[in-house]
């Protein structure tokens, strides 16, 4: 099959994404991987499910994205001979997500020679694996010993430098395994799963109401853009229309969370180079934004505002003034103190050519979201497949194409700013009417699909149902899954001190993909 | 650190200790405490304690000959090396600018904010193991052994400013066998310790943190600019 046939030949999920879903087998899903890895497209999500209950096997899904818009492919894997073709040729992000589905499903991708564990930590055997339905969630086992072979590198004066999983401040645990020759980085490995909390198993023993709670919670930071996910999973199999008052308070909410996560990493970019003038501004800023969030929604972070159907919050003419009132301020303010970092030669001998990653090996690697904004690649949602309210707002994508430090500066400076126009604009013209639908019962064995551009970027939720509106299998999929490998080529021949200022700059999940 | 402080005239300049040791004497004790801390810190066997030493010493080997250029500066003025002598020279002297004075006082914040892991060349306060260079050093350390190296640097950052204070701003200070100027001696200590934390306090709130490898050049920074001082003392005798 040709790749540009799939819209034709495949039949499109219910919902406002443009998805389109078809069952393949081995030889056409490696096919239509190689025509979208050709044609410019990208990986989003691989993951797999247990269909052995239904006689089916194993299964393993594919989100991958063209210009035409999103293609999930869904694979049968045979109980007996559990593999799939490897497609980490084509998506080098592919390796640890198929990694992944091989600790916690037992699918192996064939003709990958990397056979290393990624979420499996020593505290469940190799031989079991909890996503497969005849597991217990309850189960304990005694925890192996974690031996983790890390890609050595050999030479003259090369030393390596292991950090974390415990560091020295309070952040997320990840274990970063340096290869040095004096101060100069060779090369980087990373290593995440410290965090794996079993959130697709819980998932699998909740219905689809219970579910938009725990999706708030996969990533804190981004709860917003993972429960309006979910509930577009929901409402695609469920078939249920959201309000359009609902639809805008939920883009209003969505840009609300990445001003506040932008401002709070433009401190902490600060305070990586140790301005801490730059730090207490920004989190001054970001609190007064937080501290309204929690009076107009119920909630600083805004965490269970949106749920399936619609939303859970609603905002008065008195809110929207006051919500434009702090916008007034926080635009004087971020204009002065960028002005300050672009004018501050310390600041900005840091930002500059750190880090880099350029627009070609971005492309190569597959960099997604506001770091692939920030190196040349063009990929937003919001202005590429709008759904509702985006439809009507053109939004206006920033993007850069020098990559370092100082281009992801910008970029989140200039999503500030359209972030703050577009909530102006939805506020004007606010729909009245309801702010939910009750979902309906979900059919059996249907799968629906939640796309969204949260503030790291495009978010998606796969949802397949069970009986009676039961979870069958739910993966949540952050965009670090396709980030953190790029930040490993990122500090290639940059100096070790300067690392944390780059994965500052990134800012990636580690719960998000440890899940 | 508790020697070196020992040995700078602070309010008084009729010391105990002070005839024993002059200036060179000083720069090695402090050169002494760093290799006893570097090596504590490889005692350690992480790579951190390892890599804070080897940034340690970085600095430290740049900023030593900076820190010596700026005593020379000073003693040639007052024709002795005795940090004694020299604060006695400076405070009875009129009061006169000297330009190689000036460009000593320049080099020696420099070295000072070098030496006592201050921002822009470190960051005492981060909690980013991999940008540190002194908190490397003592990362593992806990209880009252964190507790005396605490001590020791802020023993040495005292060590430092009124050094600073005694070559630069020497006026208030008691004469030997003078008790009766004790008092105004420790007002005016008071005083210009509060100065000098209120301008490094704005020092450190304008300024980034370098990366590592411009610390050399901020390093010979310093050192040309004492040079200069000295220089200027030469040949201009000013």
């Amino acid at each position: 099959m040709r790749l540009d046939e799939f819209p034709t030949k495949f039949p499109r999920l219910p919902g406002a994404a443009p998805i389109w879903h078809g069952t393949v087998d081995a030889q056409e899903f490696r096919n239509l991987c190689e025509q979208v890895a050709r044609g410019g497209g990208k990986l989003v999500a691989l993951w797999g499910s247990d269909e052995v209950a239904r006689d089916a096997g194993y299964a393993l899904h594919v989100s991958l994205v063209t210009a035409l818009g999103m293609l999930c492919l869904s694979l049968p894997v045979a109980v007996e001979r559990p593999t799939f073709p490897d497609i980490s040729d084509l998506f080098p992000a592919a390796n640890r997500m198929q990694r992944a589905v091989a600790d916690l499903l037992g699918l192996h991708a064939s003709g990958n020679d990397d056979h290393r564990k990624w979420l499996r930590h020593g505290s469940w055997p190799r031989d079991v694996h909890p996503l497969r339905k005849n597991f217990d969630g309850s189960a304990v086992f005694p925890t192996e010993t974690d031996a983790y072979r890390f890609v050595p590198v050999s030479g003259d004066g090369v030393h390596e430098i292991p950090v974390g999983p415990v560091h020295a401040g309070t952040i997320e645990p990840g274990h970063f395994r340096f290869s040095i020759i004096g101060e100069r980085v060779l090369r980087l490995e990373e290593r995440l799963g410290y965090t794996h909390k079993g959130i697709e198993k819980r998932f699998e023993s909740m219905n689809l109401e219970q579910g938009a709670k725990l999706a708030g919670r996969i990533s804190g930071d981004s709860t917003v853009a993972y429960a309006w996910a979910y509930a577009q999973a929901v409402e695609s199999v469920t078939g249920t229309a959201v309000p359009p008052r609902a639809a805008a308070l939920r883009a209003v909410l969505l840009e609300l969370e990445r001003i506040h996560n932008h401002l709070g990493d433009l401190g902490y970019l600060g305070n990586d180079v140790a301005l801490a003038f730059g730090f207490a501004q920004f989190w001054i800023l970001k609190e007064d934004l937080l501290r309204l969030q929690g009076e107009l929604f119920g909630h600083r972070y805004l965490m269970d505002k949106v749920v399936p159907g619609g939303v859970a919050c609603d905002l008065d003419r008195n809110g929207c003034d006051r919500l434009l009132q702090l916008f007034g301020h926080l635009e004087r303010e971020i204009a002065t103190l960028k002005n300050i970092y672009d004018e501050h030669a310390g600041a900005q001998d840091r930002f500059l050519t750190t880090g880099r990653v350029s627009p070609d090996l971005a492309a190569q690697l597959g960099l997604t979201g506001l770091c692939g904004r920030a190196s040349g690649q063009a990929w937003d949602l919001r202005a590429q497949f709008p759904c509702a309210p985006y439809d009507k707002l053109e939004v206006r994508m920033a993007t850069h194409r020098n990559g370092d430090v100082a281009a992801r500066v910008t970029v989140r400076f200039e999503e500030v700013q359209e972030s703050m126009r577009l909530i102006r604009l939805l506020l004007k013209q606010l729909p009245t009417g309801e702010l939910r639908t009750v979902p309906g019962d979900a059919p059996e064995n249907a799968l629906g699909l939640g796309w969204v551009e949260g503030w790291r970027g495009e978010i998606l939720v796969a949802l397949h149902t069970g009986k009676d509106n039961a979870i069958h299998r739910l993966h949540p999929h952050d965009p670090s899954w396709q980030n953190w490998p790029v930040l490993e080529h990122a500090i290639i021949g940059n100096i070790v001190p300067d690392f944390p200022l780059i994965n500052k700059s990134f800012n990636l999940s580690y719960t998000g993909v440890d899940l | 650190m508790w020697l070196a402080a020992a040995l700078v005239p602070v309010i008084a300049t009729d010391l105990p200790l002070s005839p024993a040791v002059d200036v060179i004497a000083l720069v090695g004790i402090f050169a002494l405490a760093r290799v006893f801390v570097s090596l504590a810190a490889m005692d350690i066997g992480t790579s951190f304690g390892t890599l804070g030493a080897r940034r340690e010493m970085l600095v430290g080997f740049l900023a030593e000959p900076a820190l010596l250029m700026v005593f020379f500066t000073a003693s040639i003025i007052s024709q002795s090396t005795s940090l004694i002598t020299i604060v006695e020279t400076l405070a009875h002297k009129q009061f006169v600018l000297y330009p190689s004075l000036a460009f000593a006082a320049v080099a020696f914040v420099m070295v000072l904010l070098a030496e006592n892991a201050r921002i822009p060349v470190d960051n005492p306060s981060t909690h980013l193991e991999l940008t540190m260079i002194h908190e490397a050093m003592i990362l593992e350390y806990s209880a009252r052994h964190l507790a005396l190296v605490e001590w020791a640097s802020a023993l040495k950052l005292l060590a430092y400013t009124t050094i600073g204070i005694a070559l630069f701003l020497p006026w208030g200070i008691a004469e030997a066998g003078d008790w009766g100027a004790l008092p105004l001696a420790l007002a005016a200590l008071f005083v210009k310790l509060t100065a000098a934390g209120a301008g490094l306090a704005l020092l450190e709130t304008i300024s980034a943190k370098m990366r590592i490898f411009r610390v050399p050049e901020f390093m010979g920074t310093a050192f040309l600019l004492a040079v200069l001082g000295m220089l200027i003392r030469f040949l201009l005798g000013s």
